[in-house]
């Protein structure tokens, strides 16, 4: 076993959370998977750090998650102000900003 | 910078596979990490989904930790599973646990052009990973003790020396999310779109947009019942019709119609405001009713 099969790992769950994004309907459960994809992205970083022996990559991984908790809080918010004019976390129903 | 010299040193030693050990945790994980984010996708609860999905980030926390990450991979269980998705859930509960989704497919075939979509991209990502990384021996392990290694230490010494401007940029960052989600979530109450006050609602109610100005009539209280199944009487004896509840009238009770022909006083021989029911003579004529209720109750 060498390596490598921690960036297919990666490969693999970068997909599914690619295919739940395009699947689901409930706005939460997309952005969870959006979650899934920025994780296998930092799996992949923190391998490439392994293989070259290199902390950058791991540093990626760091602001990666930085980002993507500022992502959570603001997406979070949006999905609840939404929810709230609508009544819906279904993607279906949101076609408007505004209203 | 990295030199070439690891790299070189690397390929002489070929040590191109990871130990033993290693090898098991990972096969462990793999798999573990990989069904978490499958039942993520196919779970119909949200709250199922987020519960999978801290499965699987869990034990890619533990995947970092295998990888002379170990700084990260504590990062990784703290910020994602202990705040990420705990604030997840707290959406879910707000938003409301039934928020599941239609099995309905809106565009026709989206499904499966997705799985076709997905499993071609987990291919071409394999495909290139695994051709482009063959000659590519790993480096010789970093130890995560010393100041080149994975640890806090050696994390920090990169951070703050060669990335220190972007680590400050993250803060400016972290804070306007701060307070966007605060402006996005947060509800005037005082304003046009917020809550009506009394006032507003009672000038609503007798400009008529409300179907009457009054609010409607409570279920009759009397001394032989009080119970919800009991409807108010107007004036002339007969029963109010919108003290009704219609859950109560959906249920086929026998007993139910009994008590109230008898407190419409049409039945024979009953007098509404009698303490004895004349028909067992126990006193306590809201038993039947009461009874029927609590049934309803349960059955809601």
């Amino acid at each position: 076993m060498t390596p490598t099969y921690y960036l297919l790992l990666s490969a693999l769950l970068f997909s599914i959370g690619a295919v739940g994004v395009l699947v689901r309907r409930n706005a939460i459960v997309v952005f969870m998977c959006i979650e899934l994809m920025l994780n296998a992205v930092n799996l992949s970083l923190v391998t490439f750090a392994r293989i070259n022996a290199d902390l950058g990559g791991q540093v990626m991984a760091f602001f990666v998650m930085v980002v993507a908790a500022a992502e959570v809080v603001v997406g979070l918010a949006i999905i609840m102000a939404i929810f709230r004019t609508r009544r819906s976390a279904s993607i279906d129903d949101t076609n408007l900003l505004k209203y | 910078m990295r030199t070439e010299a690891p790299l070189v040193l690397a390929q002489a030693g070929a040590d191109a596979t990871v130990s033993t050990g290693e090898a098991v945790a990972f096969w462990v994980l793999g798999p573990i990490a990989v069904a978490g984010a499958l039942c993520m996708i196919f779970a119909r609860n949200a709250v199922h989904s987020a519960l999978w999905l801290v499965m699987t980030m869990l034990s890619l926390g533990m995947l970092y930790m295998l990888q002379q990450a170990p700084f990260l991979g504590f990062t990784q269980i703290i910020v994602y599973t202990g705040a990420i998705m705990m604030l997840f859930l707290f959406v879910l509960m707000m938003v409301g646990r039934e928020s599941s989704d239609s099995v309905l497919e809106v565009l026709r075939g989206q499904r499966l052009m997705a799985a076709v979509l997905g499993i071609g991209i987990a291919g071409v990502l394999a495909g290139a990973l695994t051709r482009a990384l063959t000659d590519v021996p790993p480096a010789p392990a970093m130890n995560p003790w010393t100041p080149e290694g994975g640890g806090a230490g050696g994390l920090a010494r990169v951070i703050f020396q060669d990335y220190l401007f972007p680590f400050e940029l993250t803060s400016a960052l972290l804070i306007t999310a701060a307070v966007g989600a605060m402006v996005l979530a947060f509800t005037d109450r005082h304003s046009k779109q917020g809550k009506r006050s009394q006032r507003d609602l009672v000038e609503a109610r007798f400009r008529g947009e409300y179907e009457r100005p009054s609010p409607k009539p409570g279920p009759g209280v009397y001394a032989t019942s009080n119970s919800v199944a009991t409807p108010a009487l107007l004036p002339d004896g007969s029963i109010a019709p919108e003290s009704l509840s219609s859950l109560i009238e959906s249920t086929p009770t026998a007993q139910l119609q009994a008590h109230r022909k008898q407190l419409e006083s049409r039945a024979a021989g009953s007098d509404t405001h009698a303490l004895l029911d004349p028909e067992d003579g126990t006193g306590d004529g809201d038993a039947p009713a009461g009874a029927a209720a609590t049934a309803t109750e349960d059955k809601a």
